[in-house]
């Protein structure tokens, strides 16, 4: 191997350790986040015992779960029934890997180490885990394969709740998958590539896409909520209906796992809101379009863990408000308002986008600024709709026959 | 309609789910931001606005004389009241004359903490306590001896009297 292979081998497996690890630190800070400002929400303090203001409870939490018995049902798919909170796991990990979390780094490294040789490294090392060419398709496509643990978790444990959670989670996440997708084709169309990088650089160059995109911002968010389980859209769990729904017959560790892989999605997909709509690691000014440097690194990196935390709170926020829906209500805000609005909203943002440039109108400020306008008009007109509230208040009890 | 099922068509602000969600997170947060109702347990046990009342009925107490000696006379009457059947009294005389009790025990466990045995004891002797941190590491150890009846502390109970209801 030469000194220059050998130094990106390393540089890059430590930045991925080093992200991996912090991501699994930002799970167990958000696991007593939730627990805290639910308590707050409640007028109540919440977990403060263990370390400074509670913040160790997620080690105790660990340790607990590693110690309790482990409980197999007797008539659980034993493959599966062991196989699912890793399926649900891993892909909650690996969504991150794209995420760019801070502006690129110049690093240049040349030393020797005994045994192994020398380790060459000069160059900007891009903040991300892996730079993918194929950017959020990579997230699309990674994030419904989350659905299989939960099927699998569900339908395996053979026990009626857990099965219901499995089907409803499928079902929903689904529906939801569709509204991701479509809301995201409009990104698309204002950043002309799919890599996140790229998004965040047309961003640098306008405004931030929450802007000129505020209804796709709107989308996104629901579908996320939708597409992490989150309430209201928590029905594969549905506590009060099914018990705990797919992990219902889950102990110990196996249990901590779908909730290691139910905050690291959440954290992930704030992350994600975060690149695509407010710029990621973007401080708003003239000074992180410069040079790259170590200090614009680490600033970078933290107004990206600031805007991730800021939708991880507000994703908590909504939780501790909004009661469950009802399931015929979830499919139909999926398939009868997420989906055609955002084929609509595809169709307008296409049109206008064509239109800007037939008359050779330059990508910039003021282009995000007329798109803005055209979507307040938007939004005024989806909410005038909505709030009429016909649409998902589902079906009306039938004036004939039988109750 | 083979039941009059009237379907009330209720005012667009009340059926908007948008409207009422937007108003529930404002309240949310303002709740986020309010001052905190929890009681720090082992550290505070009461506050302005909460404190344990004096008519609270809690584990036993018995009452000593000036020599330490319980103040009780082994008359039977506590026993005999008890709802629980939880008292346990074994009387002894001394030479003089004096009656008091060899063995007096309490089950804690059996004890409804009705209250009657402080009620009925004629010589003010036994009494429940204001008192709930009762935690042990063994079952045996919720049969309260007499010594250990006599070495509490802690204050005892105000019976409910019928002549000051509100207790003022």
């Amino acid at each position: 191997m030469t000194p220059e292979l050998k130094g990106f081998l390393l540089v890059n497996g430590v930045k991925a350790t080093v992200a991996f690890v912090v991501l699994f630190l930002g799970v167990a800070f958000v696991t007593w986040m939730e627990r805290r400002v639910a308590a707050w929400i409640q007028n109540r303090i919440g977990p403060n015992r263990v370390g400074p203001q509670g913040l160790f409870q997620p080690i105790a939490d660990g340790l607990k779960n590693f110690a309790k018995e482990e409980v197999l049902p007797g008539q659980a798919d034993r493959t599966l029934f062991l196989l699912a909170p890793a399926m649900a796991f891993v892909p909650s990990l690996l969504l991150f890997a794209v995420i760019p979390f801070a502006s690129p780094l110049p690093l240049s490294l040349d030393f020797t180490f005994p045994l192994l040789g020398r380790f060459v490294y000069d160059g900007v090392l891009p903040m991300v885990v892996a730079d993918l060419p194929i950017g959020f398709l990579f997230i699309l496509a990674i994030s419904s394969l989350a659905v299989y643990g939960i099927v699998l978790a569900g339908w395996s444990a053979n026990n009626k709740y857990s099965f219901l959670g499995g089907l409803r989670s499928s079902a929903q996440m689904v529906s939801y998958e569709i509204g991701l997708g479509m809301s995201l084709i409009t990104v698309l169309l204002l950043a002309g590539n799919v890599t996140l990088s790229a998004v965040i650089a047309r961003q640098q160059e306008s405004l931030w896409f929450v802007v000129p995109l505020t209804l796709t911002f709107v989308l996104f968010v629901v579908s996320v909520l939708a597409e992490n389980n989150r309430l209201p859209f928590d029905l594969p769990e549905g506590e009060s209906e099914l018990v705990g729904g797919y992990h219902t017959e889950y102990s110990s560790m196996r249990f901590a796992m779908f909730f290691i892989a139910e905050y690291g999605a959440l954290i992930t997909m704030s992350g994600l809101i975060a690149t695509l709509f407010f710029g990621g690691w973007d401080i708003p000014g003239p000074w992180d379009a410069g040079e790259p440097s170590v200090l614009l690194s680490v600033l970078t990196f933290g107004m990206f863990t600031l805007k991730t935390f800021f939708f991880v709170f507000c994703f908590i926020w909504i939780r501790w408000t909004l009661p469950r829906f009802r399931f015929d209500q979830v499919m139909a805000l999926g398939w009868k308002v997420m989906l055609p609005v955002a084929l609509a909203y595809i169709m307008i943002i296409a049109t206008t986008v064509w239109a800007f440039d037939a008359v050779n109108f330059a990508f910039g400020r003021l282009y995000a600024l007329a798109l803005f306008g055209l979507n307040v008009v938007l939004l005024a007109a989806v909410y005038y709709v909505l709030d009429r509230g016909r649409i998902i208040e589902g079906r009306r009890m039938p004036s004939e026959g039988r109750a | 309609m083979a039941i009059g099922v009237r379907v009330i068509k209720r005012p667009e602000r009340e059926v908007s789910y948008l409207r009422a969600a937007l108003t529930g997170m404002a309240i949310t947060f303002r709740h986020l931001l309010q001052p905190k109702f929890t009681m720090q347990y082992p550290e505070q046990k009461s506050d302005d606005d909460w404190a344990l009342s004096s008519r609270w009925r809690g584990t036993h107490r018995m009452l000593t004389d000036e020599q330490g000696r319980a103040k009780c006379v082994a008359c039977g009457l506590c026993p005999q009241i008890c709802p629980a059947n939880c008292i346990k009294l074994v009387p002894g005389e001394d030479e003089l004359g004096h009656r008091y009790p060899l063995i007096y025990e309490i089950d804690e466990f059996r004890c409804v903490f009705c209250g009657y045995c402080q009620e009925v004891c004629p010589e003010e002797a036994i009494h429940v306590g204001v008192h709930y941190e009762n935690a042990e590491y063994d079952r045996g150890r919720f049969v309260y001896d007499l010594e250990r009846l006599c070495a509490q502390t802690h204050p005892v109970s105000t019976l409910w009297d019928p002549a000051d209801p509100k207790g003022e």
